[in-house]
């Protein structure tokens, strides 16, 4: 018993003490930066104190009946059991109270399917496990992972969260937006379900595949918003954060533009230093090979194979090429990605130490052919 | 009572009163009492598993980084222990509670069925055997939440048919059992006891049964679907072929919704029982408890696509939905004032099973609330698949559910065994429940505002310190459950002496199975009561 108590006083000062030590956590929904996510918390705020004063009164009154109503204070039992005025109060009152709660709700949800006139569009792919934007209107099409610097750390049992800024929730490429604009988005997905969800903005949205769903915002300051996937989408669904910058107009153009051109630019073939295409091979490899084949290459045993000593990674290099630009009925045919990028992973795959591999030599982009036919 | 048994014993062309010998009583049983044990002994330990996976999660979440298990296992984990507790432990034990209770509240001999009773329960462990199976399967146990939303589900491992194939086997157990509990209820009760006079724990259960005989061949259904669509390629939810993957959803959460009204209606039933005995009153409003049963039972079936908002309705689905589903606040408000109505003005004292009930009542009311916010569609957009829904389903389950079980457990105990258990460490083990139990899950609702989405596996810095303290919580309840392993044996063992047959004082007021002496005989009520106790209505 005594033990019983000692342990549960460490335990509220340890509650304590963490609470004073660190200032960056929040116990309440944020406020967000759209006037819709405003509605919602005011709605949130409304319903909580609601159910506060609601809770006070039903639990005070339990609660002096405990205190009060008891044997050891010599209390007789009443023998009352109904009391139908009572009840049909106590009917009647909850029920407005629920209206009184049904009219704001209403209107929040009238606001929340307002998508039409937006005035631009951005088309969201969830994949497993990374989202894909497309915007409608400009041709500008990214894929956004998860950042290197998380994806290190959390794929080595070492690795300590708290060096990395924003941990597992930051990207390689956000999402970048206009303030100022109604923006529709178009939610889809290519393999699973997944759910976008910028808290900030004050919504998720299911990215279904086959299915368009779509929602829309409209951000007054410019800012950085960070988010996650939400609805269960398989093993890293935990890894795969949404992060959106808010520019305003001029800078957001200019974004544009600078992305637009490196988009269009036809991928730089030069030949590189071995340092170089190891270095470029290993972020191509933590974000396109991962999440299934593993940071040692070990893979996963009955669900993914492993590079490390495979004869397919470390054999022919022309038939290795083909292999990840064909892919498998498991594995996505790589053959997006560019002559240079292939070039840096090939290199690294077959040499990464952490992999295990050390063949001993190296490809350059330039020669790189299609191994594989493109009929499209 | 016992001089007709021990009349009957004389006869010897009748067939044998008492049990049999060894471990084949157990296997054989037709008896409701020996069957009932077995439920609530199979649930016990199910509880077990299902609490070492709650707690393999919860160290994974104790900081942040992935220290002891790989996500594809830690999402196994998440799937596993909501399957076990679901259809292993809650569900189990309530069928257990309805087998020992049901006919002894009724004066009923038996339960109207016991050779079905009896496959009911093993096709119940074949089921869950089956389930944990998986577990050692190539590609790991199924990880696409206890949903089994597809296409996720779709690329199930080797397990995806076994994990099918024990629901289907669920299914049949708990159709079963229920249709043992109608059966038993509309044809057995004593002369005298009309509807209206049943004590609430019958009733409730018999909405259950109904319940359960609506959803089960539904989700049977679903997951038949499911299995059709990878093996033997039909599209019923992909789009590819002309299906939705949304479909699914509607036709899971059709099952899904008064699935968990079938874990809280015999909950409401134990705590309407026992509070009346230990405040010395009368249940307030009798018949507005049943009514409002029955109108949460209905409500039940038309609120499925709440568990949905996020999913793309159309915006007069989602206004119905939240319409449809705030109006199951006003049942459940009426149940917890008539608690409160009861308790006020009683002669109140605090034993074990009451300390469990009043804080079932205060716990379960939060959950209440936090259900309350979340069916406002709108703001449902923030909370939908965070740790907030976590906290607000885990609040309606552990403090209620398996409270409302522990307190069934102390209220009945000394019934099933002739012994007290031990008070003083009941009292302990409630305490360090209650306390506990808040630890464990109120910070979850600070994670969920905050921004932390449910089912992952390592999380941001900031999510770090309430997921710390909410693994310590859960390590203290979780350990803190053993305390009842103890006082079970204890008890069985002699406990602190014999009690009497009625055990709580004028408890033989209010239901009749504290008529008949404790331990009660393994044959009670071979001829109905001549008259039934009135004070629970």
């Amino acid at each position: 018993m005594k033990k019983t108590k000692q342990l549960l006083a460490c335990l509220v000062l340890m509650a304590l003490g963490l609470g004073t030590a660190h200032a960056d956590y929040t116990l309440n929904l944020v406020q967000g930066v759209t006037q819709l996510s405003h509605e919602l918390y005011d709605l949130h705020m409304l319903i909580l104190w609601i159910c506060v004063f609601i809770g006070i009164a039903v639990f005070g009154t339990m609660f002096y009946s405990i205190f009060h109503h008891r044997k050891s204070k010599g209390h007789q039992a009443a023998t009352f059991h109904e009391n139908t005025t009572v009840e049909i109060v106590w009917t009647i009152i909850p029920t407005l109270i629920l209206v009184g709660m049904a009219i704001p709700a209403t209107k929040a949800v009238i606001d929340l399917d307002k998508v039409q006139e937006s005035e631009m569009s951005i088309k969201v792919t969830g994949k497993q496990w990374y989202w894909d934007y497309e915007y409608l209107d400009n041709g500008i099409h990214f894929e956004s992972h998860l950042d290197e610097a998380s994806e290190k750390v959390h794929r080595q049992k070492d690795g300590d969260p708290r060096t990395v800024a924003n941990y597992l929730l930051n990207v390689d490429k956000p999402l970048v937006v206009p303030t100022k604009k109604k923006i529709r988005f178009l939610f889809t997905a290519a393999d699973v379900i997944h759910s976008w969800w910028v808290p900030d903005l004050g919504w998720k949205k299911d990215a279904n595949p086959g299915f368009i769903n779509e929602a829309w915002t409209y951000v007054e300051n410019p800012g950085v918003y960070r988010g996650q996937c939400t609805e269960l989408c398989g093993r890293d669904h935990g890894f795969m954060p949404v992060v959106v910058i808010a520019m305003e107009q001029d800078r957001y153009d200019a974004w544009v533009k600078e992305t637009l051109d490196k988009q269009n630019q036809a991928p730089d073939l030069a030949e590189q230093s071995r340092s170089v295409l190891m270095a470029k091979g290993e972020s191509v490899y933590l974000k396109n090979c991962v999440a299934c084949h593993q940071i040692d290459g070990k893979g996963i045993s009955g669900w993914y194979p492993a590079l490390r000593g495979s004869e397919k990674v470390t054999g022919n290099m022309d038939q290795l090429i083909g292999f990840i630009q064909a892919g498998t009925s498991k594995m996505p045919a790589f053959r997006k990605l560019p002559d240079n990028e292939l070039a840096q992973l090939i290199t690294y795959i077959r040499n990464a130490p952490e992999l295990g591999n050390n063949v001993g030599d190296e490809i350059q982009p330039d020669k790189i052919t299609p191994k594989w036919d493109d009929d499209e | 009572m016992s001089a007709v048994v021990a009349e009957h014993d004389d006869h010897h062309d009748h067939h044998d009163h008492g049990p049999q010998k060894g471990v084949l009583r157990w296997i054989i049983t037709t008896n409701h009492k020996d069957i009932g044990t077995l439920y609530l002994v199979f649930a016990l330990a199910m509880f077990f598993v299902g609490g070492t996976m709650a707690l393999i999660i919860r160290s994974e979440l104790f900081e942040p980084g992935l220290q002891f298990v790989d996500p594809n296992f830690f999402n196994s984990m998440t799937t596993m222990h909501a399957l076990v507790m679901v259809f292993g432990a809650v569900m189990p034990a309530f069928v257990g509670l309805a087998n020992w209770m049901i006919p002894m509240m009724i004066g009923a001999p038996d339960m109207a069925l016991p050779r079905m009773n009896n496959m009911s329960f093993w096709m119940l462990v074949a089921g869950v055997l089956l389930l944990a199976s998986t577990l050692f399967m190539e590609g790991g146990a199924p990880s696409a939440g206890w949903t089994l939303y597809p296409p996720l589900v779709l690329q199930t491992g080797k397990a995806f048919p076994f994990a099918i194939f024990s629901v289907h086997m669920l299914g049949i157990s708990s159709i079963m059992g229920a249709i043992n509990v109608i059966a038993t209820i509309f044809n057995m009760r004593a002369p005298g006891m009309t509807l209206m006079k049943m004590p609430l724990f019958v009733w409730t259960w018999l909405i259950t049964a109904f319940l359960l005989i609506a959803i089960m061949p539904v989700f049977a259904g679903a997951v038949t679907m499911l299995l059709t669509d990878r093996f033997f390629d039909t599209s019923f939810f992909d789009a590819a072929g002309g299906g939705d993957p949304v479909l699914y959803q509607h036709i899971f959460w059709f099952f899904g919704h008064p699935e968990v009204y079938v874990m809280i209606l015999p909950t409401f039933g134990v705590a309407s029982t026992i509070i009346p005995v230990f405040a010395r009153k009368p249940l307030f409003g009798y018949s507005s408890m049943v009514y409002a049963t029955g109108a949460i039972a209905f409500l039940s079936f038309i609120v499925w696509a709440h568990h949905m908002f996020t999913v793309g309705l159309p915006i007069a689905g989602e206004l119905y939905f939240m319409y449809a589903t705030m109006l199951i606040a006003i049942p459940t408000g009426v149940k917890v004032f008539n608690w409160t109505a009861t308790m006020w003005k009683g002669s109140m004292t605090f034993e074990t099973p009451m300390l469990f009930s009043i804080a079932f009542v205060v716990l379960f009311t939060m959950g209440g609330f936090t259900g309350l916010m979340m069916s406002v569609a709108p703001v449902d957009f923030q909370y939908h698949d965070t740790y907030f829904i976590v906290a607000h389903f885990h609040y309606t389950l552990v403090p209620a559910s398996i409270f409302i079980l522990m307190a069934a457990g102390y209220y009945w105990l000394p019934k099933w065994t002739g012994n007290m258990y031990n008070e003083k460490i009941g009292q302990l083990h409630f305490w360090l429940s209650a306390i506990s139990v808040n630890i464990l899950f109120f910070p979850q609702h600070f994670l969920g505002l905050a921004g932390m989405p449910r089912r992952i596996p390592d999380y941001a810095i900031q999510f770090a310190d309430w997921n710390m303290v909410s693994s310590i919580g859960a390590f203290i309840y979780g350990f803190s459950q053993l305390l009842f392993v103890y006082i079970v044996i204890d008890t069985i063992r002699g406990g602190t002496g014999k009690v009497s047959a009625e055990v709580w004082e004028d408890a033989s007021k209010h239901s009749l199975e504290w008529t008949v002496p404790s331990p009660a005989p393994y044959h009670t009520f071979t001829t109905p009561p001549e008259s039934i106790p009135t004070e629970h209505f």
